[in-house]
């Protein structure tokens, strides 16, 4: 018997076009995030308040995934900026190589920021890196405020999270600062905001998260994904 | 959920290093799977049986090793590992310490069977 040792990433071919990605937004200073949630919390409507909330001119783009149909590119295409859907047919998140393919045809000089909205699903989108600066998961209070203790990995993973639909905090029984210590538990360094995409409360601390992350990645380029 | 794809992912490994050794065939293949991987053992299991079953390669066995998160301590220079949520240094007490194991998603080996 002969045993050979292999000592590579079982996704090691994921990691390489995830590298190549980062390697180029790093060339043309795009700052690129990667949404994750589960399904309902709100990935579309945050990013049709972002879309809402920019100049026009301003260079961002969007790739939206979804297992089928491209309601979401046409919900946020209304704003005039360029937005591509990636149907994964069955897959159950994105990954590196569907970025890069959705990419083929844009000039990624003409951009500053890339929104990526991952396939709803809290589980599997934290095993595939897209090249992207930094994950940023979703929380709503309709849900439960143990999700970041049930999916420890997303939540370490990710550089922030945001915490949308606390218009409705006086209907449910979700106990916000319980989802904050538990976020705590599992990643200490998480950053948090609250945020309404209904009400738009909250939306401004999201702007200028959004605005400092753009000028640090412009000054020190990307960070790496953990 | 994504395990099939994982799966799949380590036959394709396995038939890569294979082309390198002529006529052998694969016996046992290990991987290595960190608690913050958000991989499930079993699930994999199962995938890797399912893709495997009535090919050549029914008999080849998936040894899945599962890993800690482990912690390194800025202050003390320890690294432990994490039970539960308890990220304080088990040696000082410091609390700022850093994730440094857990993520693994990684091949171990391939045993073959030489012609």
């Amino acid at each position: 018997m002969n045993r050979v040792v292999l000592e590579q990433k079982v996704l090691s071919e994921n990691d390489r076009i995830a590298g190549e990605l980062r390697e180029r937004f790093q060339k043309h200073g795009v700052l690129c995030l990667n949404l994750i949630s589960s399904p309902g919390a709100g990935k579309t409507s945050i990013l049709e308040r972002t879309l809402e909330g920019r100049a026009p001119g301003d260079r961002v783009a969007v790739l939206t995934g979804d297992i089928q149909t491209d309601n979401d590119a046409a919900r946020l295409a209304r704003f005039g900026f360029p937005v591509r859907q990636i149907t994964t047919g069955g897959t159950c998140h994105l990954d590196a190589r569907m970025v890069e393919r959705a990419l083929a045809d844009w000039r990624l000089e003409d951009l500053d920021l890339l929104l990526i909205e991952n396939v709803g699903n809290l589980v599997c989108p934290a095993s595939y890196d897209l090249g992207e600066a930094a994950k940023i998961v979703m929380l709503s209070v309709a849900e439960g405020e143990d999700k970041p203790l049930k999916y420890p990995s997303i939540f370490f993973k990710s550089a922030l999270m945001l915490l949308n639909k606390i218009d409705l905090l006086p209907h449910v029984p979700f106990d916000i600062a319980k989802a904050r210590a538990n976020a705590n538990q599992v990643h200490p360094q998480i950053e948090m905001i609250e945020i309404s995409c209904t009400t738009g409360q909250g939306l401004d601390l999201w702007y200028r998260w959004l605005n400092n992350r753009g000028n640090k990645h412009c000054r020190f380029g990307n960070s790496s994904p953990l | 959920m994504h395990e099939l794809g994982i799966a799949n992912s380590v036959l394709e490994a396995v038939r890569v290093e294979l082309g390198r050794h002529p006529g052998a065939s694969p016996v046992r293949v290990a991987v290595r799977v960190g608690v913050l991987a958000a991989i499930d053992p079993q699930a994999l299991a199962f995938s890797f049986q399912a893709l495997t079953a009535g090919t050549e390669w029914e008999s080849v066995l998936l040894d899945i090793q599962t890993l800690p998160r482990l912690h390194h301590c800025p202050a003390c220079g320890i690294t432990f590992r994490v039970i539960e949520y308890g990220f304080a240094c088990s040696g000082c007490g410091e609390s700022r310490t850093r994730c440094v194991g857990g993520d693994e998603l990684e091949l171990a080996y391939l045993e073959l069977e030489e012609a």
